[in-house]
């Protein structure tokens, strides 16, 4: 019964950028004998290791000047009468004054900006997006996923690099970086950028969207290292280098 | 999808892709303060940079209904210093200087002779906060063309009665919500706003709008380290929306 459901499950479609890589090194594999072989796949492409790495030190920069930024106006209401939303610890944030989080700020923002669309051109152009990519297919997927993690429910079966629930979580990523991005431009140049501050409902709205896009990374971020620190080295080793060792899943 | 090779051979290419990674490595140089202090100072220069190249000197900030406006009592006084530096208005006068045919002192009366403008536009301060008001006076433009100022110049400088200072960009100075602003309200301009005058510009954030307007500066070359109060000490020059 399993067996006829894997059958279902088209194949996912090699990656390219991998299948280059590794036809590269077969040759000298092949002469081997296969038991001797270890089993690995290059998982992550240099393009999306370095974005990857350049993104989670921007987002880093980013998170803690904008808290700092936040504490100058720590409201989403009027300024008179102005009530104090959150009042975030100091040793949370980075530039010291306002002027100081902001040069952090506008420096790392093209980074972030420019490493975001570089990671998401290349996705698509390389069609690696295919391991990583949520689709409809995955929902039936997340729960089991879920059960797993959080309630200790058996693991399903690996079937591609990514579980559903893992595919959930970085599509998700991507959506509130394109959110932090265009919500950024907006409070930065709502003048220029009036349409799509209109889009937004304005620049005051504005704000509370470009909040709530960091909330989805600080909600992100936490999962993924504790992930990162169980699943071992192996697969920490993978974003720096690209290859996973004795990857759980087959084909 | 899954390769089988040799242990060693999985170690070789491994190194080699990690190497690859290393000028991502580069970014380590923000951890040194010196050379982060430079770095993030550069970077809001570029931004400067891009924030003018991407400025539409014609593209209208913004306007709003009187329904929209806060209530007066709503829009804050904001100050870096004394909320009222004493500016005498019987003897007030303007200061024109620098690259202009009629250098020279021109009195409130001059100014409010000029066509006049009321727009309701949002006002927003660097801070995160924003209020819109209403505001009165002449577009900036109409006053360069009154004083016989080179318009090809670059910047547009002023110094304040209580010593604030700030310079802005020709094009917006000449952007036409831009405005010398004697009016909130429809009230003369009270002293915690900047009477008798101030400047008025939707594309530019609070910081930018100096009050209790001296002098006016007409430039190609900036005062060395007084381009302005708050960017001499790390705000962005441009400032602009």
């Amino acid at each position: 019964m399993e067996n006829e459901e894997e059958k279902k499950q088209p194949a996912p479609p090699p990656d390219r950028a991998a299948a280059a890589e590794s036809e590269a090194i077969q040759p000298a594999a092949k002469a081997e004998d296969p038991a001797s072989l270890v089993r690995a796949a290059y998982e992550h492409p240099l393009p999306i290791r370095i974005t990857h790495w350049v993104n989670a030190i921007s987002l880093f920069v980013l998170v803690a000047s904008g808290l700092r930024i936040f504490r100058a106006f720590p409201s989403f209401g009027p300024k008179i009468p102005e009530k104090v939303l959150l009042d975030i610890p100091k040793s949370l944030t980075l530039g010291g004054w306002l002027g100081g989080a902001l040069q952090w700020h506008f420096t790392f923002m093209w980074l972030f900006a420019v490493s975001g669309v570089v990671y998401v051109v290349y996705q698509i152009v390389s069609g690696h997006y295919r391991t990583m990519l949520f689709t409809p297919r995955d929902i039936p997927g997340v729960w089991p996923m879920a059960r797993h993690y959080f309630f200790f429910g058996s693991k399903p079966p690996a079937t591609g690099q990514y579980n559903p629930l893992q595919k959930l979580a970085y599509t998700s990523t991507i959506l509130f970086g394109a959110l932090a991005l265009l919500t950024g431009i907006v409070l930065y140049k709502p003048a220029q950028f009036s349409w799509l501050a209109f889009l937004f409902g304005g620049f005051h709205l504005t704000r509370v969207w470009h909040f709530a896009a960091m909330c989805g990374f600080l909600a992100f971020i936490p999962g993924h290292l504790i992930m990162v620190v169980l699943h071992g080295w192996a697969n920490f080793y993978s974003m720096l280098s690209g290859w996973k060792r004795e990857p759980e899943y087959q084909e | 999808m899954i390769t089988r090779l040799e242990d060693k051979e999985l170690k070789r290419q491994s190194r080699r892709q990690l190497l690859k990674l290393a000028p991502v490595a580069a970014l380590g140089v923000f951890a040194f303060p010196k050379v982060r202090d430079r770095l993030v100072a550069a970077g809001v220069r570029f931004s400067d940079w891009a924030s003018g190249a991407l400025f539409r000197s014609q593209h209208p900030a913004q306007t709003f209904s009187d329904s929209e406006v806060v209530p007066f009592e709503k829009f804050p006084y904001n100050g870096y210093d004394v909320l009222d530096p004493e500016v005498d208005f019987e003897k007030w006068t303007l200061t024109v200087e620098g690259d202009v045919q009629h250098p020279g002192e021109y009195t409130l009366a001059q100014i409010k002779a000029l066509p006049k403008l009321n727009q309701n536009t949002r006002h927003v301060c660097v801070e995160g906060w924003d209020v819109v008001g209403a505001f009165g006076g002449t577009p900036i433009s109409n006053f360069l063309t009154l004083v016989g100022a080179n318009t090809g110049a670059r910047f547009l400088e002023v110094e304040c009665a209580d010593d604030y200072y700030e310079s802005i960009d020709m094009a917006s100075a000449l952007h036409p919500q831009s405005l010398l602003c004697y009016e909130m309200y429809g009230q003369p301009l009270d002293r915690g706003h900047g009477a008798p005058l101030r400047l008025q510009m939707p594309t530019k954030l609070g910081y930018k709008q100096a009050k209790y307007l001296d002098t006016i500066r007409v430039t190609n070359v900036l005062k060395p380290g007084k381009s302005g109060y708050w960017e001499d000490q790390g705000y962005s020059w441009f400032g602009g929306l």
